[in-house]
């Protein structure tokens, strides 16, 4: 292939998926943008007080 | 990149070009320290999205108080200066001046190879639908609601009380299915699949504020088919959360008290009514409009639920859009492990195109030389954080610095806002040279979030990073003693004096770090196996694969097509294809791990195959030896020739067998080993495969009888279309009871005598049956215990193997550099199994992109004076550090090592160790005796 490859992903939404998504790249070696549409990352998961079945804190 | 959207995308796969709408802060973020001064001074109330609307936040606001990054915003919807130009409060009230109105929209353009959308959910809206009485009573509330009310940081701290009056609730009711499972009233066919379990969740946690609380969940199928999920509700019903199988036709005002008054039929076909303190409607997700129009704009499709288009083998692949993923949410209504194991799967996919350029874009953190301070006497600098009023309103902070001042080896104080902010660490970086400080105290908040920042600080200004020591005066003294100041203030100081004397102790530790084995083991030849091993070969990675039988291809080798359709065997040859002709992969065949040695980034472990042993060394392992059917003992299998189980039904239904082919009248019996007192755990596949072989089965001859016999039937998420389908093709559904199976006759050997008890007609039903067909459990393979032994990997009490987390490390073992995928982890479908090991590809390939890795350098150490051998610590240590060896030319003496790549520094061996034989770095028991000497002083 000769097209030339950005070595850089872009990951729309900051939510769980989002987050998870965005270090396992950076870890990986890409450059990340990860973008969000409110002021803060954090997405659903943040509203949440506990989570099962260990009922820990969603923080 | 926070508030800030995707406006247009352009190029293709490899090379896209983004441009993006950078929206006002109306805040400078690097001048604000989030000390709240402006929101306390803002007359502006607004009603705050993050508690649903249940409490109120002010025009300029964070989120919530966590959030990242911890910057205020202003919403230019209700601040009274952007809407006409007066107030401007915030500006005065801003310490750092950070406020800036003059902010406008900023476009960027930015090119990248990929691209993975995330953009999440909305709950389903209730309000508006009469049945539900949502915006009628008061007293009728979301879930999400409820999830606020309970929380500490919700609107009422966490006490439930009737939102009509603040009334203790007595007795509550969930509504499951509002805006699910409901094309009438919601418009969304599908099931969403969290309502069920988070309904148990909030029941659960409700009865722990008031263990008197009565609950109800009145549902239609209740779908726990998750890992450890069925578990969770036996517990709820031990708890005495009460289930009710049935949908609520009508709400009402009840005649006092401001309750809601329930009218339901219960399954035995009576009218009932009952009264509720609180009804709690569980809402469904749904895609919201702004990722509706996010799909538009990077066209990726969308299927009749709003939710991504995609295909089974290529979960993650947004359909017919190369270089487009998606994940989460907007995938299909996921729970948090599937949607943390889709991201890392979209990961994997996203990054595998490329592969060529990877490091092409990132750079690695460089630090100074680090200052050796050894011989140095102790300068200590004590940093005291305000945490804006989160500290400096309860203690005296002035007196607590001016107190560590007269500490002794103490060098420097100073007091920070925000110890944490990001030009502190300039601060902090400065002050630490200026002043030649060699030992820090911060004393602030936990180590558990912030030690790692201000060790970073430390190496940045030349300093080891273990010079450090944090009094976390914030959680343990201004929080727990808010209503007591003075004696607040008396506990910073010994907190700070126990740290000021630690820290002086406390000796530089030489950074460790491993070599990585660039390569990977992938245990079992299945579905799994074979979709990581391809995937890190094509990311240039060579992989072992070993798989215990003659053939590759596992479980999927018996399954013919995905719940969507697609057929099994064509996808599964070609991959099987990739991995043996691909040349980074070595497959062994008739083989099985026989032995292993190591830590991540450095594996060796033996394969035993037909030509004897072969050690291969590896820098990770992926743990995929699949599951098998379960062969049950009931229902006359194996003893009447027209009983199967679902896969032996599945091939006779291929090979056109007369008595499948002649058959008039079928019969599947669900749950058959799931959901048991031995097995308690449901296997997730069965339902969705007996609902489409019905299906077929109405659909090759419609005048067919096609009856399935089921507990809950769990065609959780999209694949609720199946079941809706099948009721429509006229099979029968009949509900039945774990005591009260279906029941047999089988002496007729031309037909199986089927009676089961009918909810409908409440009497026993005789079904005279051509096939019946046993939807049998899946259990773990033995093969999964071997592995444990031989890796020291955790199985769960069903024999699964155990990830590190449920929800947040999915695919993950507690030891670092192995991970697991597929059935082995718990059962589940094609689509499912192919992401989780897309996930572990990606997991692993977080380790094989870095030839050496950091080990934290918190570390046991033997004192091997003291140490007598007795391997008290062997069995304690977690992460199997600890070995117990003879000292070389001393035959009989023995003493502990610790393999330092293993070891978390958890200090269990510490603890456990009569003799004082062994400590952890940081936590020597000169550093402890100094710290309790210090707190009795």
């Amino acid at each position: 292939m000769s097209q030339e490859m950005i070595g850089a992903v872009m990951v729309v939404g900051g939510g769980i998926a989002g987050m998870q998504a965005a270090l396992d790249l950076a870890d990986g070696g890409y450059y990340v943008y990860l973008v969000e549409r409110s002021g803060a990352i954090g997405g659903a998961m943040a509203q949440l007080d506990k989570t099962f079945p260990t009922n820990d804190c969603s923080m | 990149m926070t508030l800030t959207e995707v406006r247009e995308v352009s190029g293709q796969a490899g090379d896209f070009t983004v441009r993006l709408l950078e929206h006002p802060r109306y805040v400078d973020m690097d001048k604000c320290i989030a000390c709240g001064e402006c929101a306390r001074k803002c007359p502006k109330k607004v009603d705050d999205e993050y508690n649903q609307g249940l409490g109120k936040r002010k025009a300029i606001y964070v989120k919530y108080p966590q959030a990242v990054p911890l910057k205020y915003q202003i919403d230019p919807e209700n601040c009274i200066y952007l809407k006409n130009r007066k107030c401007g409060a915030c500006v005065q009230a801003c310490p750092a001046g950070a406020i800036d109105f003059n902010q406008k929209p900023r476009e960027k353009t930015v090119r990248v190879g990929s691209m993975i959308l995330t953009p999440g959910l909305k709950p389903f809206d209730p309000a508006g639908i009469r049945t539900w009485g949502y915006d009628v009573f008061p007293n009728v509330i979301t879930s999400l609601e409820l999830e606020r009310y309970l929380s500490v940081s919700g609107p009422t701290e966490g006490r439930l009380a009737r939102p009509s009056d603040g009334r203790p609730v007595k007795r509550m009711a969930f509504l499951q299915c509002v805006g699910s499972r409901d094309l009438n009233k919601a418009g969304h066919g599908y099931c969403s699949g969290v309502c069920c379990m988070y309904a148990l969740k909030e029941a659960m946690i409700a009865k722990d504020h008031e263990p008197d609380l009565d609950v109800s969940i009145f549902f239609v199928d209740m779908r726990t088919h998750g890992k450890d999920f069925e578990r969770y509700y036996n517990r709820a019903k031990e708890a005495g959360v009460k289930f009710r199988r049935c949908r609520v036709h009508s709400l009402e005002p009840a005649e006092q008290n401001g309750g809601v008054y329930l009218r339901y039929i219960t399954d035995r076909g009576k009218q009932v009514g009952a009264e509720y303190d609180l009804v709690v409607l569980s809402v469904g997700l749904e895609t919201p409009p702004s990722a509706a129009e996010l799909a538009g704009r990077c066209k990726v499709g969308l299927n009749q639920n709003l939710f991504a288009e995609r295909g089974g083998f290529q979960p993650v692949q947004a359909k017919g859009r190369p270089g487009m993923f998606v994940s989460g949410a907007f995938a299909g209504p996921h729970d948090i492990p599937q949607s943390v194991t889709e991201a890392s799967a979209a990961a994997a996919a996203a990054s595998l195109p490329l592969a060529r350029v990877r490091h092409s874009l990132t750079r690695e953190k460089r630090f100074p030389p680090e200052r050796d301070v050894r011989g140095e006497e102790p300068r200590v600098g004590v940093f005291v954080c305000h945490c804006g009023n989160n500290i400096a309103g309860v203690i005296d902070v002035e007196e607590l610095a001016a107190y560590a001042a007269k500490l002794p080896k103490v060098a420097h104080v100073e007091r920070n806002l925000f110890t944490c902010s990001q030009d502190t660490q300039e601060l902090l970086k400065k002050t630490i040279q200026e002043q030649s400080l060699n030992r820090i105290v911060v004393a602030a908040c936990t180590p558990r979030t912030h030690e790692p920042l201000f060790k970073e600080t430390l190496k940045a200004s030349g300093l080891n990073e273990n010079l450090l020591d944090m009094a976390n005066i914030r959680n343990q003294g201004s929080w727990v003693h808010q209503a007591e100041p003075e004696k607040a203030t008396e506990k910073a100081k010994d907190l700070v004096r126990m740290s000021v004397a630690k820290v002086a102790l406390l000796t530089p530790a030489p950074p460790l770090t491993v070599e990585v084995k660039q390569s990977a083991l992938v245990v079992g030849g299945g579905l799994a196996g074979l979709v990581s091993a391809h995937g890190l070969a094509e990311m240039g990675y060579p992989v072992h694969l070993v798989e215990l039988t003659s053939r590759l291809g596992g479980s999927a080798l018996h399954l013919y097509q995905t719940w969507r359709g697609e057929p099994v065997e064509g996808k599964l040859d070609s991959i099987i294809r990739k991995v043996t002709s691909h040349p980074l992969i070595t497959v062994h065949l008739n083989s099985k791990v026989s032995g292993a040695e190591g830590f991540v980034g450095n594996f060796l472990s033996t394969i035993q195959g037909p030509q004897g042993e072969t050690q291969v060394e590896h820098g990770v392992g992926i743990m995929a030896v699949g599951g098998r059917a379960h062969k049950p003992g009931e229902y006359g299998y194996g003893e009447h020739r027209r009983v199967f189980t679902a896969l032996e039904f599945d091939k006779l239904h291929t090979l056109g067998d007369s008595r499948v082919r002649g058959g008039k009248t079928f019969v599947f019996i669900q749950c058959v080993g799931s959901r048991e007192p031995e097995r308690p755990y449901c296997s997730r596949v069965c339902c969705t495969h007996s609902v489409q072989a019905a299906i077929e089965l109405k659909e090759q001859d419609p005048t067919r009888k096609v009856f399935i016999l089921y507990r809950d039937i769990r065609t959780y998420g999209q694949r609720e279309e199946v079941y809706r389908r099948a009721r429509e093709a006229g099979v029968v559904f009949i509900n039945y009871d774990m005591h009260e199976k279906p029941r047999l006759r089988l002496d007729n050997p031309d037909m199986v005598e089927v009676l089961v008890w009918d909810h409908v007609l409440h009497e026993p039903f005789r079904i005279p049956t051509d096939v019946l067909i046993l939807a049998t459990a899946i259990v773990p393979n033995d093969l999964n215990k071997e592995l444990a032994r031989i890796y020291k990997l955790p199985v769960d009490a069903d024999g699964f193997l155990q990830e590190a987390h449920a929800k947040l490390r999915p695919v993950d073992f507690a030891t670092d550099g192995l991970f697991l995928a597929g059935l082995a982890h718990y059962p589940k479908p094609v689509e499912e199994t192919v992401t989780q090991a897309q996930a572990a590809m990606a997991r692993a390939a977080t380790v094989l992109a870095k030839t050496r890795i950091d080990l934290d350098s918190i570390k046991a150490r033997v004192i091997e004076e003291r140490c007598d051998g007795c391997a008290l610590c062997v069995d304690v240590c977690p992460y199997h550090a600890i070995t117990l060896e003879e000292v070389q030319g001393e035959p009989g003496r023995k003493l502990v090592r610790i393999e330092a790549a293993k070891c978390k520094g958890c200090g269990c061996c510490q603890a456990t160790c009569p003799k004082l034989g062994v400590e952890v770095a940081g936590f020597t028991y000169e550093q402890l005796a100094s710290q309790v000497a210090a707190a009795l002083a």
